[in-house]
Parts: C-alpha cells; structure tokens; sequence
C-alpha cells in the first residue's frame, strides 16, 4: 500500500496527540506545536489530494484489523485533501494572525487550553472531513461543538459567555436532530458506513418500503447540520458569536468550523443519499430557498450593523447562503461552485476578522464604524489586508469571492428548472449589490482622511504579516486560477458519488 | 424630505458612509425640572402621556409574544407528527429482517473469536468501532477542559462560605461514606478490570470510581481528597492515559490498514488477561472518566483542584 493513503490518519492522530500534549505544556510551546501541527496537517492533506489527483481515484482505508462495513472506515479522495488542507492552512493562519490578541483576551493561566482545544477543532474538522462513517461523523460534530464553544467562551467578557450559551444550546439542537436522524436511518439500512448505507438506501427506494422513514431522517440530518452551519433563519447567532470573541475564535469558527459541518452534509448527500434521489428533493428544495433567503437576508442584516465586527460576521449568513444555494440546485456544476465558494470564504473570513481586529486596535479599541473613519491610514498593512478581503466578498475580478459568484452564475443559468434559475441569478445580483454597498461603505471609512490621530503607531508584526499575506496571496492564486482549482474540484465531485 | 433615500444618496457622494441611518433631527426638548426624583417621574410621565412612543402595533411587545407562542406550537405539532409518523413506519422491533442485520449478526458470530472479549459490546466499542470510542473520550477531555475554561479560578482560599448548604462535616455522611466509599472503589475498579468479560468496561467502571471520589470529597472537603489527587497528579493520568490510548490504537489502525502483524496476543477468552488491548484501553477510559468527573466536580465546587 502507498505510504500517503495512511495520511489521514496520520493528520487525525497528531492533531488529537497534540491536543494532549498542550494540556501540559505552557503556553509558548503549546503555541509552537499547535502551529507547527496545524502546517504539517496541511502538507499531508494536500499531498492526499495531489496523490487522489495523480491515481484518478479515491481509497478506502479501514481503521482496524476489520473493514467495512463492521469496522470505522476513513476516506481519501482530492476533495477531501483539498478542503483538508486549506482548514489546516486557515486555523494555522488564524492563530498565527491574531497571537497578539490571544496574549491580550485571555488569561496567562488559561492560554495553553486555547491552543489545545485549536487541536481538537482541527482534529475534528479533519475526521469530519476525511470519515466514511456518519456515526464517526456525529461524534467528532460533538468535539467541534464543544471545543468551539470553548475557543469562544475563553475570552472572558460577559458577552462571549451569553453567546457561548446561545450557541451551544442551538448547535446541541442541532446535534440532536442530526442524530435522530441517523439513529432513524441505522433503523432502515443497520449500516452506519456510507457506502453501505447508500446500498441499503438505493434497494428501500426501488420496494419502496420505509418511505417515510427515509424522507425524515434525511429531513433532519440536513436540518441539523444546516442549524448547526448557521444557515438562515438560524444563523442570529453569528454577530454576538463572532462578533465578541477573540479574532483568532472568530476567524477559526466561521473559516473553518461551519466548513466542516457543511463538508459532512455534503459528503452524506452525495454518498449516502445520492445528489439526484428523489429523496432528496424536497430537502434540496428547502435549501435552495432558505440559501437564497440567507443569501439577501445576511446581507441586509449586515448592512444595518454599527460595528466592523458584527457585519463580517453577519455577512456570513449570507456567504454560507450562497453554498446551500448550490447544494440545493444540485448539479454538477452548482456542487462545484460551492465548494469553490466553501474555500473563497474559508480564506476569506479569517482575513477580514483579523484585519479588522487591528483596524479596531488603532481606533482607541473601538470597532463602531465612527470610531474607525481613517484607520488604514493609521494602521495602513491591515486597510490594505482588509480591503483585499472585502474586494474578495464583493466578488472583484482576480479574487476568489469572485470566481465563486461566476461558477455560481454558470450553475443558475444551465439550470433547467426557470422559477429557481432567476431566483438564483436575481439573489446574486442583489447580494452582491449589497455586498458591495457594506464593504465599500467601510472601505470608504477606512481609508477617509478624517479621525482621530493614533495614539501610538501600530507595531509591527511579522506574525499577521506572514498570516495575512499567505490568505490574500492564496485568494489571488484562486481568482485568478479559478478554471484549473474548479477542475480539480470537478475531478473530486465525480469520485465523491 | 430630509431623511429620504435621494437625500440620503447626496449625503453619501458627500462623504456620509451612512445612507440609511438617516440624519440626524435634533428637536429642543423642554427643561428637565431636576429638583426630586418625584418630580422628574411626574414630569417624565407628563411628556409620555402627550408623546407616547411610537411602537407600531403590529409590531408591539405584546403580538410579538403571541407570534413567536403560536409559531413556536406550530412547530412543535409539525415535527411531532412527522416523528409520529416516522416512528408508526419503522420496522418492526424484533420481526427478523436479513437485510438490516448483516453487521449485528458478524458482531454476535465471530466477535469472541476476532476481538477475543468475552463481553460483545467491548469487543464493538474497542475493536471494531474503537475510533467512535477513541472520539469519545476525546469528546470529555473536550468537555473537562471547557469547565476548566469557564469555572476555574486558582482561588488559593479555602472553599467559599458554603456551610449552610454543604455537607462536609456531616457525621452520618462521614461515617457511611467510611463504609461505602471502599466497596465503591473496589466496584469500580472490578467494573473495570473485567470489562472485557462481563458487562461493564471503562466508561461504567470510571464512572463508578469517580462518583467514590465526589462521594468522598463531599463528605470529608477538598482538603482530604487534594492531598493525593493534586493538580500534577490529575494532568499527567489525564496525559498518560488519553496519550496511551491514541497512541496505541493509531498503531493498531496503522497496522490493520497496512496488513501488518502487530504482535499482540489475544490470549484465551475467558482470562482476565485476554482481549489484546481491550484491558489497558479500558484502563485509560477509566482513568479519563474518573478524571473528568472528579475535576468538573472540582471545578464547580470551588474553582481549583
């Protein structure tokens, strides 16, 4: 056997032991491994998918003496290495990015159990990525869940506590519907691997036994993980989420952490369900209108927010509207622009919440828009890394917001059905109206000369220098070759069914 | 005019960010008399009798809350009956069904002869689905860490005036836990020694010996359970056990992908030294739950070990 198939395991393992190791160590060690873990993570991802691209096939890779379906099974393939790798990538450069405001938010004492929980959400997002299982898949969903409200609740201001709260009692509901809905499923099929399932599902689909069983349990695992990723109506969590926790918590919790769940529904719909089942269809429905519900909702929920902070955050609503849009139109193409759009927003996001922690920085600590009026000119490394991410949300050629929203396009006009092709083109078009209405607006006020002198200029750090150059960098390096990346995804999509 | 969408554009080409919010009205509002707090309500009152705040009504507090009753209700009844629905569709329990059962029956035909555990359900949870079970434990250091995150305060104090509500220093307790707390330790401990062969394992007998140790902390004070389970003591068996069963099950999944021998003998079923790793991954199950209840009790309690 090839050496890189025992890749995933090999990211699973170090991440947990890592996860280990930081509960004894201090906090600069803890820091160092966590970062170093997190790099070598991306190196065996990426190597997974470049080896997947390379055979033209995906592997199976039993955890265990005995395989499928009695034993745990992971799963490599080029999509999973491609996402894989860039979650790995994106948590490394978060906390590489805001180390300062991880030295700043949270007590001395407590810094070492920042890095380890940092561990476990890679661990799991990497095993929710890589796992041929769902129950695999449900047990790590509950690592990530605890571990993000911990990488939340750290920072120890009243507010992150009741948004801890909120988001632990929604994501627990979550939780709890997705399980249902797989305890519901093991009922009919009494598989819990994917493959299997999908058997177990194709011969109830053609007796037609257990129909309603079937569309339930299907109903609550999209619910679920749906809730779980923030899409609309249950993402009001997301401004006090991201908006009051420390800028490494909030670039981890929307880069990376609703990536995994979303990554997971995915994986199910494809491989357990089969993207085209009529099973699927009214779930794929329900979708399709909250995403573009989302998509025009986010946008104005973030364009009446006062404060830097709560508008990159509510502007993820609406960028994960966009991903559900494609999961709901599902086809090829629309899978595709998804997915692209599951990394632009990925590199994206952590960018944004990072920059603007530093613009907030100069502006006497306050993130209210008045507050900021000419703090790129204050702080101008962090305007610049900031309008670069805001160019990418807005869709500006040559970045990676903006090859999504064209795949996106190209989806909703080869799409057959019409009532749901102009619906997706006319949600685009207002979003991104929009969009660009909230970005613009606080481009302008960046950079407008007018405010508050600073008090002291800002220091400069190579730490978010190195971080934010290498996400704007691999924003570029995907707008501008956006049709090579969508290959590769195609290639990935195809092996995924 | 003045808070009209084109005003607000001219605004905006002026330098004004904010189209939406509007300019601002400022209204000369009349002396506020500041003589006692009396008056200043009476005044208060005064103005909200002839301006009262415009909320619109369908928006009022009070249809909001019957919105959000009768939705919620609505919802409820929904996914009820769906259940409901779901639940009366769903094979029968204990009618045969070939297709469902292939991964059971291999579980109950061969599971002693693959696993080497007396007790099935080890053999599932530690051999076939260990990296379920390997997340798991995961999931509560996870969970001990988040209390650690939220409750602790390294109070170097004694324990926060609490008397009137706890119970250490109570003679009854003190003197049946003398009694009980042996027997539950030793319980634990063969709860979770024999896990691989009869019912039990690491998650029971863990629990059972961490339930002693709160037993034990409840009725003699921290003080007493503090002097051997200290905050070095608690991280390394935490370290150790977690560390030796990620290590040792990523060898074996390692092996077992690769089609290797991992030279581990599965002895004769039956022996309390059989099941290949099942014992010492029970063992680090046990010590992490132990450690997980004892500390979130710990943690709630006073802040500090």
């Amino acid at each position: 056997m090839d050496f890189v198939r025992n890749f995933p395991l090999f990211s699973v393992a170090l991440c947990l032991m890592s996860a280990v190791l930081c509960s004894v160590l201090g906090a600069k060690p803890a820091k160092w491994l966590t970062l170093s873990v997190q790099a070598v993570n991306c190196c065996l991802s990426a190597s997974v998918a470049a080896f997947c691209l390379c055979t033209g096939e995906s592997y199976l890779y039993p955890m265990g003496f005995i395989g499928a379906p009695w034993g745990n099974e992971l799963r490599g393939g080029v999509l999973e290495g491609l996402i894989g790798s860039s979650a790995a990538l994106v948590l490394c450069m978060s906390v590489l990015g805001g180390v300062r405001f991880i030295k700043r938010d949270i007590l001395p004492a407590k810094q070492n159990l920042y890095f380890l929980l940092i561990n476990l959400v890679g661990a799991a997002v990497t095993s929710l990525i890589y796992t041929n299982d769902v129950f695999t898949g449900y047990v790590f969903l509950e690592i990530l869940t605890l571990s993000s409200c911990g990488i939340l609740m750290i920072r120890d201001i009243g507010r992150t506590t009741l948004a801890a709260t909120r988001y632990l009692i929604l994501n627990l509901m979550g939780s709890g519907l997705f399980l249902l809905g797989l305890i519901l499923s093991y009922d009919i099929t009494g598989h819990l691997l994917m493959q299997s399932m999908a058997g177990s599902f194709d011969l109830l689909e053609q007796s037609g036994e257990h129909a309603i069983v079937a569309s339930v349990a299907v109903g609550l695992i999209c619910v679920g993980l749906g809730i779980k990723s923030g899409l609309y109506p249950f993402h009001f969590w997301m401004q006090d989420t991201y908006g009051s926790a420390t800028p490494s918590s909030a670039a981890v919790l929307s880069g990376v952490v609703s990536k995994g769940y979303i990554f997971l529904l995915i994986k199910i719909m494809c491989r357990v369900i089969g993207i085209g089942s009529p099973l699927l269809e009214g779930a794929r429905f329900i979708l399709l209108v909250l995403g573009i519900l989302g998509i025009v909702m986010g946008s104005v929920g973030a364009m009446r927010q006062s404060s830097v902070n709560r508008m990159i955050a509510l502007s993820s609503a609406a960028q994960i509207g966009y991903i559900y849009v494609g999961i709901g139109l599902g086809t090829e193409l629309s899978l595709a622009a998804a997915i692209l759009q599951l990394i632009a927003h990925m590199l994206t996001k952590p960018l944004l919440f990072l920059a603007a922690a530093r613009l907030t920085e100069v502006s006497s600590g306050s993130p209210v828009f008045k507050a900021l009026q000419g703090s790129g000119r204050r702080d101008p490394f962090a305007g610049a890394m900031f309008s670069a991410g805001a160019f990418s949300m807005m869709g500006i050629p040559a970045f990676a917001g903006f090859s999504a929203k064209l795949y996106f396009c190209v989806a909703a006009v080869e799409y057959q059905d019409l009532a749901a092709r102009w619906a997706v083109l006319l949600a685009l078009a207002v979003s991104t109206v929009l969009n660009t209405y909230y970005f613009i607006r606080t481009a302008i006020r960046i950079w407008s000369p007018i405010g508050p002198a600073a008090e002291k200029p800002p220091r400069h750090e190579l730490a978010f220098v190195a971080a934010s150059t290498v996400l704007v960098a691999l924003n570029l390096v995907i707008g501008l070759w956006s049709g090579q990346i969508s290959r590769v995804i195609s290639a990935g999509i195809e092996m995924l069914s | 005019m003045k808070n009209s969408a084109f005003a607000g554009f001219l605004r905006w080409l002026d330098g004004d960010p904010e189209i939406l919010l509007g300019a601002e009205e400022m209204t000369e509002q009349p002396d506020v008399p500041r003589d006692s707090q009396k008056q200043r309500i009476h005044h208060l009152e005064h103005v909200l009798k002839d301006h009262p705040l415009p909320v619109p009504r369908a928006f009022s507090r009070r249809n909001v809350r019957i919105f959000y009753a009768v939705v919620s209700v609505v919802c409820c009844l929904v996914i009820i009956s769906c259940l409901l629905l779901a639940v009366s569709d769903l094979p029968r329990f204990g009618v045969e069904h070939a297709e469902v059962e292939e991964v059971t029956e291999k579980y109950v035909l061969d599971g002693l002869e693959e696993t080497g555990a007396v007790n099935i359900v080890s053999g599932i949870i530690l051999d076939y689905r260990a990296f379920d079970t390997l997340g798991e434990s995961f999931v509560l250091f996870c969970a001990l860490n988040c209390v650690l995150i939220l409750l602790r305060t390294d109070s170097r104090e004694e324990e926060h005036d609490i008397s009137y509500y706890s119970l250490s220093g109570d003679d009854v307790l003190r003197k049946s836990i003398m009694f009980t707390l042996p027997l539950v330790l030793v319980f634990g401990v063969y709860v979770l020694l024999n896990g691989h062969l009869s019912p039990g394992g690491g998650f029971s007998g863990g629990a059972v010996m961490g339930g002693g140790l709160i037993l034990l902390s409840t009725g003699y004070g921290g003080e007493v359970t503090g002097r051997f389970i200290t905050e070095r003591r608690f991280k390394t068996v935490c370290f150790i056990a977690l560390s030796f069963y990620c290590l040792s099950k990523s060898y074996v999944f390692f092996t077992g992908a690769n089609g290797l021998e991992t030279g581990i003998s599965l002895g004769t079923p039956g022996a309390i030294l059989s099941s290949g790793l099942i014992l010492p991954l029970n063992i680090a199950v046990g010590m992490v739950v132990t450690c997980t209840m004892y500390g979130i009790y710990r943690m709630f309690k006073k802040g500090s070990f």
